[in-house]
């Protein structure tokens, strides 16, 4: 339903007690990541640091989710323990829909339980439950409890983490209904942190919709464009680990801790051979469609004679790229091995393969040792980096302990750097070039979906500085509105402007759907605003040399080029965060 | 007459579209639950997708069960429901045995009326508008083949 504000549950963890509020700022804010950043800065402090019981962990959802296709995402905000700086992670599965029907726009955690504990709520209940008995259990496992200790199965979104999430990794993802995660930097910690194992979110309200036909039309329209286009295909077909190949092709794929971008090994590891010899099923988040989740499988011999056992693990281009081309791990089923062990632990994909890559080139070159490793890691050897990632996800010594706070922490300590794969942090799975290395360097959420800047490498073949940070900055302000809705940004494609504005008027939101432009720039502006509050410096932001001794289809890495667009980049996200507005 | 069935839920990706369609277009509301189909995952070995909707049975529990005539019987299986005539008891409910009707907040109850407004909103074709003399068409063509 339509609301003038936000409706905003806070949930104290310390009483188990919350309350509703009534937030204003739905025509400036809109909600998603302006919401999430009004919300970070009402409840939040700038100063104090990111385990500070008091630090909120906000989730939030847009006007448009539930109401229409692929309006599914929901925008995850916190005070990151990777960098202690306003962070925002995105995920979906059915944590968006299962919000909108509990009738809540956003939900703000504050405060540290007394023992681990589960939250659920819906639309009529808050309940904060002693759930120490699973303290230490893995993803799977705790899902597996869960699912039969609150009701509501199929409406309702678990989210939970694994241990790497309870020793308050930075690398620790939260886990949405096991096949998607609010991934990066490390959202998982602050739950730890705040003794939180798990939040259950019941969709179990019901609303009216607008009178007329007016927005039923409207969805079918909308509907029948996500449909009708080649998304169906692109994101559903092979999803996007067709990536794989194409990137491989085009001399832009990270291999072997980005020492090269293409390797003939990789044909194992495409889409297409996941498609062929692992794929299951697809799955999809509520309310789209698209069904963009490849579920493959793993099967393991675990007695003789004949005895197997096997899970479901999701794949895509990410995932594969950390866990096969960084590693060299070249073979289908053994990816998804290691894919299989990150998710019980509950850390990040991308952030695990990276760093686990740089530890191997790290201990090839003896700048480390085993003492350091405890395995003997090897490019290429599957089963020792499926221990690695175990030794990561409990921190089995110091070494993997530090590993776990970001590549860079054991890199400064045991040298290394250099080849650290980190742009703010571990590297997406593209090495399309300067401006992409400088997008995920600064972008707010250091993530390749910041902006398409690995798309701008292989349109534009010039290197016009000026242009190119241009791009970086309309294209960031206009997916932030997009990332307030809250759309998958798979949608990007339809949901332009125009159509975005019918739908906002179709369910009463017409000062939105007239200041569409004025609310992306202020929500730009709020978020970068809040990021410099906390201390993040873009102008001192360093990229690794080895993303400067790379060569792509247009030869090598131009360290001059780089080192311009970083700088022009860093000026202008200054000047926007510092920029006067409301 | 025709009713709806699911004859293809093993391709179901559990996007829940026909429920947000249903809820949509026949009952005017925002949900997953006031809804004809409702969409469940069904977890264990199978960790698939299964559909809670009418089967259209004749006689149906549920409208011999109805205590004021909200419930009727519908030509070809199923229900036709008048609204107005509903005391909100929930024995309806109770009385199916598939636990395909919903009971709102307040009791009101909702059921498929067969309409068949969910099946172009699947993208997998899972759902299917069939005559209701053919329906079970595998058990239909098992008995033809016997002798």
């Amino acid at each position: 339903m339509s609301r003038s504000d936000f409706r905003v549950l806070i949930a104290r963890l310390a009483t188990g007690r919350g309350n509703v509020v009534n937030f204003e700022g739905r025509d400036t804010e809109a909600g998603g990541s302006g919401l999430a950043a009004a919300l970070f800065n009402e409840y939040g402090d700038a100063n104090k640091p990111w385990d500070d019981p008091d630090q909120p962990l906000v989730f939030a959802i847009g006007p448009l989710t539930g109401y229409f296709p692929l309006m599914s995402k929901t925008v995850c905000a916190f005070k990151s323990p990777y960098h202690d700086q306003y962070a925002e992670s995105h995920g979906g599965g059915r944590s968006a829909i299962c919000l909108r029907l509990a009738d809540y726009d956003a939900l703000v955690i504050t405060g540290k339980a007394e023992k681990p504990s589960c939250l659920s709520i819906g639309s009529r209940h808050l309940e904060l439950r002693d759930v120490h008995y699973i303290w230490g259990m893995d993803v799977q496992a705790s899902g597996k409890m869960l699912r039969r200790m609150f009701g509501g199965s199929g409406h309702r979104s678990i989210l939970r983490i694994g241990p790497a999430g309870e020793r308050r990794s930075p690398m620790a993802c939260i886990n949405a209904d096991t096949y998607r995660h609010f991934g990066r930097l490390g959202g998982g910690g602050v739950m730890g942190s705040k003794n939180l194992k798990a939040i259950v979110i019941q969709g179990d309200g019901s609303f009216d919709l607008p009178e007329g036909t007016e927005y039923s039309k409207l969805f079918q329209e909308v509907y029948r464009q996500l449909t009708a286009t080649n998304m169906m295909d692109k994101y559903h077909n092979l999803g996007t680990p067709a990536n794989v190949a194409a990137l491989n092709e085009l001399r832009a794929l990270p291999c072997r801790n980005m020492q090269k971008t293409r390797d003939p090994a990789i044909e194992n590891i495409t889409g297409e051979r996941f498609a062929d010899h692992t794929l299951l099923r697809n799955t999809a988040c509520s309310g789209c469609p698209v069904g963009c989740i490849h579920v493959g499988f793993v099967r393991e011999k675990f007695m003789e004679p004949n005895q197997y056992l096997y899970r479901q693990v999701s794949y895509d281009h990410e995932s594969i790229f950390a866990t096969g081309s960084m590693l060299m791990v070249t073979n289908a089923f053994s990816v998804l091995g290691i894919i299989d062990m990150v998710e019980k632990m509950g850390l990040d994909v991308m952030s695990t393969g990276v760093a686990l890559a740089w530890a191997t080139e790290a201990l090839e070159i003896g700048i480390i040792s085993e003492k350091e490793t405890l395995l003997p890691l090897r490019f290429g050897d599957a089963e020792v980096y499926k221990m690695a990632v175990h030794h990561l996800g409990v921190g089995s010594n110091e070494f993997y302990h530090l590993l776990g706070q970001g590549t860079m922490k054991p890199a400064e300590q045991y040298g290394g750097e250099e080849f650290a794969c980190v742009l703010g942090q571990e590297m997406a799975g593209y090495a399309t070039g300067e401006v992409f290395f400088t997008a995920q360097a600064l972008g707010f959420r250091h993530s390749h979906l910041d902006t398409g800047g690995y798309s701008y490498d292989q349109k534009h073949e010039n290197k016009k500085m000026e242009e190119a940070v241009d791009f970086l900055m309309r294209d960031e302000q206009s997916r932030v509105f997009l990332t307030s809705m809250v759309s998958c940004l798979f949608a990007r494609s339809v949901y332009t402007e125009e159509l975005l504005a019918y739908c906002l008027r179709s369910l009463g939101y017409d000062a939105l759907a007239d200041n569409i432009h004025a609310v992306s720039r202020h929500i730009q502006r709020i978020r970068w605003k809040t990021r410099l509050a906390t201390g993040f410096d873009p102008i001192g932001v360093n990229i690794p040399k080895r993303f400067t001794e790379v060569a792509t289809w247009k030869g090598p890495v131009d360290k001059d080029y780089l080192l311009a667009l970083k700088g022009e980049y860093a000026k202008r996200i200054m000047e926007r965060g510092k920029e006067e507005g409301n | 007459m025709k009713i709806l069935s699911t004859p293809r839920m093993e391709r179901c990706i559990g996007c829940h579209s026909c429920s947000l369609a249903c809820a949509r277009l026949v009952h005017k509301r925002l949900s997953w639950d006031t809804a004809g189909i409702r969409i469940m995952s069904s977890g264990g070995l199978s960790t698939g997708f299964e559909a809670k909707t009418c089967l259209a049975c004749d006689p149906a529990p549920c409208a011999m069960a109805c205590p004021t005539g909200a419930y009727s019987q519908r030509k070809g299986g199923g229900v036709v429901v008048r609204r107005n005539l509903c005391i909100r008891c929930g024995d309806c409910a109770k009385a199916c045995p598939v636990d395909a009707i919903y009971l709102d907040g307040v009791g009101e109850p909702f059921v498929c009326i067969h309409c068949g407004r969910c099946v172009p909103f699947c993208p997998h074709d899972c759902l299917e508008v069939v005559e209701s003399s053919g329906r079970l068409p595998t058990e239909k063509s098992v008995m033809e083949g016997t002798p």
